[in-house]
């Protein structure tokens, strides 16, 4: 309480010594949090704002080191389904322009380009000195054609420091059955899902393109990942998935509706090349800290598998979703946070008839590139209150993450189009 | 099946009648309250079990309110689909829905499966209940018409 009374004490001095203040400051100038941290419950020392209404579904984003915001849309407005933020001095941005009329997910910067995803397609854009889009209506086509089903359609990526690019390709089934999602359907034998979709494949981040059978099947088994990012320091990919949904809706009598609402665990997976993390044929269960058999496999609920498919490195509470994950490498935020990971909970609906969950950013500490111990909650009330998040009818809901130059956290909320920043004051 | 016949039945003679043991106290002093509105109305104990219906076997993509889930699922709050045409909305349970159609502007990816294991009295039950929930209001799907879209085969 008292370093925010200091805080918005200090405000007008701040904004009144403008330029000079700039000069002297050897970081980068402090910016000041909206007023109650834009409704986000944040630890002590930590601060809030709303950078920028965007009015869309804003997927995932990444911010330039001169600060500009690019947002990737899931349906593109009259402005297009990219756009671009200009910062300006009070640490918020305005929306200035935009383009590539697509819709999508994937939003990630490296290396002089600007890479997006349409669900089926990888894009990049060449940026110039200043990471400014050099020509908006000509990107080069990276991956063409992507395996697009009824659902997990999102097409997140990453690059790695070695030139490949990441690309999600979700299993366009909940559970593989012969009958999506209808009660009772047996899984398919040989999940052929598998063949195309499922898991993470890899990509010349330079290619022209590459069709889905040139790339390389990375990793497989994930049923769907919103989140990931790669792990400098372990040079290593890590994901997110999307446990499977309506263990009770298809299995009544093995599942009652509280235990499907805590099955399977979401889980974090530390991947590397030819992994098989195991969906359909197996889920996680948090409480056992083991592989189930999945039922539509022949599993009853309590039949543990041991053997084949990799280990999560982390579970969380079933159904959260898991749509963005972020290392932090900035120096902002104390030390504890360095190398850790941020995870944003887009928030859950398979809960049902159970309170809902979710609808925040988590921090997962780390040490020597491995989780370590809990998550933590790290901003929470995206929803709006604990009844909107019960219910599910939350006014946001955290879908992207992207690291400032300053170390700041943005996210994005692909509900409203709300653009938020967490800054650390102290 | 004794009892869903008897709520077919019962269906069939709401507009006439005060319902007879059909159902708890409401049945009894619900009609009386309003006679008038009797004609349109379907019968609470029809309704209740729609709603059990719903909670089993919808409510978990649809939600407790019907509001769906933005993205996933769509909503079931006036939308063409559940006021509209009333054997297309039976085949929806029937046959189960991918189209990716737009509802109310807005496009879904989940999928929703095939109900052909509810019966046609819960179908008939759980329809009505939706056309008469979250806002909407709309005419009862009756067992019988259930049964003919059902025999149509598509
Ligand atoms: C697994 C999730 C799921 C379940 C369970 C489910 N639905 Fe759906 N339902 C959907 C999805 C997804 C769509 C839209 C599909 C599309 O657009 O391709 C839909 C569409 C509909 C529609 C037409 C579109 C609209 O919004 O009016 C109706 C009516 C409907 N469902 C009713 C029901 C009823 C009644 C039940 C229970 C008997 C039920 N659903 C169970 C997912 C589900």
């Amino acid at each position: 309480m008292k370093t925010s009374a200091l805080r918005y004490a200090l405000l007008p001095a701040v904004l009144a010594g403008g330029a000079a203040l700039f000069a002297l400051a050897p970081a980068a100038p402090r910016v000041a949090p909206d007023p109650g941290n834009a409704g986000l419950k944040l630890p002590a020392g930590f601060g809030a704002l709303v950078v920028a209404e965007t009015g869309g579904k804003a997927r995932h984003l990444a911010v330039s080191p001169e600060g500009t915001v690019y947002v990737k849309l899931n349906k593109p407005t009259a402005q297009g389904g990219i756009l671009v933020l200009k910062p300006t001095a009070t640490g918020k941005a305005t929306v200035t322009s935009g383009f590539g009329n697509y819709g999508g997910t994937g939003m990630y910067l490296k290396n002089g380009y600007l890479y997006a995803s349409s669900d089926k397609d990888v894009y990049r854009y060449k940026l110039d000195a200043k990471n400014q889009v050099v020509s908006p209506s000509q990107p080069e086509l990276v991956v063409a054609g992507l395996k697009l089903g009824q659902e997990h359609e999102s097409k997140s990526i990453v690059l790695d420091d070695a030139g490949n690019l990441y690309v999600n390709v979700g299993a366009y089934s909940n559970s593989c059955q012969v009958k999506d999602r209808e009660k009772g359907s047996m899984g398919i034998a040989n999940c052929p899902v598998l063949d195309s979709a499922g898991g993470i494949w890899q990509f010349k981040a330079d290619g022209q393109r590459q069709r889905q059978a040139q790339g390389t099947r990375y990793a497989t088994g994930l049923r769907n990942v919103v989140g990931l990012d790669w792990n400098a320091k372990d040079n290593q990919l890590f994901v997110m998935q999307h446990g499977r949904d309506q263990l009770h809706d298809i299995f009544p009598a093995m599942y009652d509706e509280k235990t499907s609402s805590q099955l399977p665990a979401e889980c974090m997976y530390a991947v590397k090349g030819g992994d098989n993390a195991g969906w359909p044929y197996i889920y996680y269960d948090p409480a056992k800290h083991e592989k189930m058999l999945a039922p539509e496999y022949g599993g009853d609920g309590k039949k543990a598998v041991t053997d084949k498919y990799i280990n999560p490195v982390a579970a969380y509470p079933a159904h959260m979703a898991p749509n963005a994950l972020l290392f932090y490498t900035g120096t902002m935020f104390p030390a504890k946070y360095r190398n850790g990971a941020f995870i944003a909970f887009h928030g859950s609906w398979n809960r049902a008839p159970e309170p809902q969950m979710g609808y925040f950013v988590a921090f997962q500490p780390f040490k020597d590139g491995k989780p370590n111990g809990p998550y933590e909650v790290f901003a929470d009330n995206f929803s709006g209150s604990a009844a909107k998040t019960a219910s599910g009818r939350a006014d946001h809901r955290p879908c992207g993450l992207a690291q400032g130059p300053d170390g700041s956290l943005y996210v994005s909320d692909d509900s409203k189009g709300t653009i938020f920043r967490i800054v650390y004051n102290k | 099946m004794i009892r869903s016949s008897l709520l077919g039945a019962s269906l069939l003679l709401v507009a006439a009648l005060a319902l007879p043991g059909a159902g708890p106290a409401g049945a009894q002093t619900k009609p009386k309250a309003k006679p008038k509105a009797a004609a349109g109305a379907p019968a609470p104990a029809l309704l209740a079990q729609g709603k059990q219906v719903y909670i089993q076997y919808c409510l978990s993509c649809h939600q407790a309110d019907g509001g769906g889930v933005q993205n996933m699922n769509p909503p079931l709050t006036k939308t063409e689909y559940v006021l509209g045409d009333k054997a297309r909305l039976t085949n929806i349970l029937v046959h189960g829905f991918a189209e990716k159609v737009e509802i109310q502007g807005e496009t879904y990816r989940n999928v929703m499966p095939a109900h052909d294991f509810l019966t046609d009295a819960q179908m008939a039950a759980v329809l009505t209940y939706v056309r008469n929930s979250f806002g909407n209001k709309a005419s009862a799907i009756s067992v019988a018409e259930v049964k003919a879209t059902r025999a149509a085969g598509k």
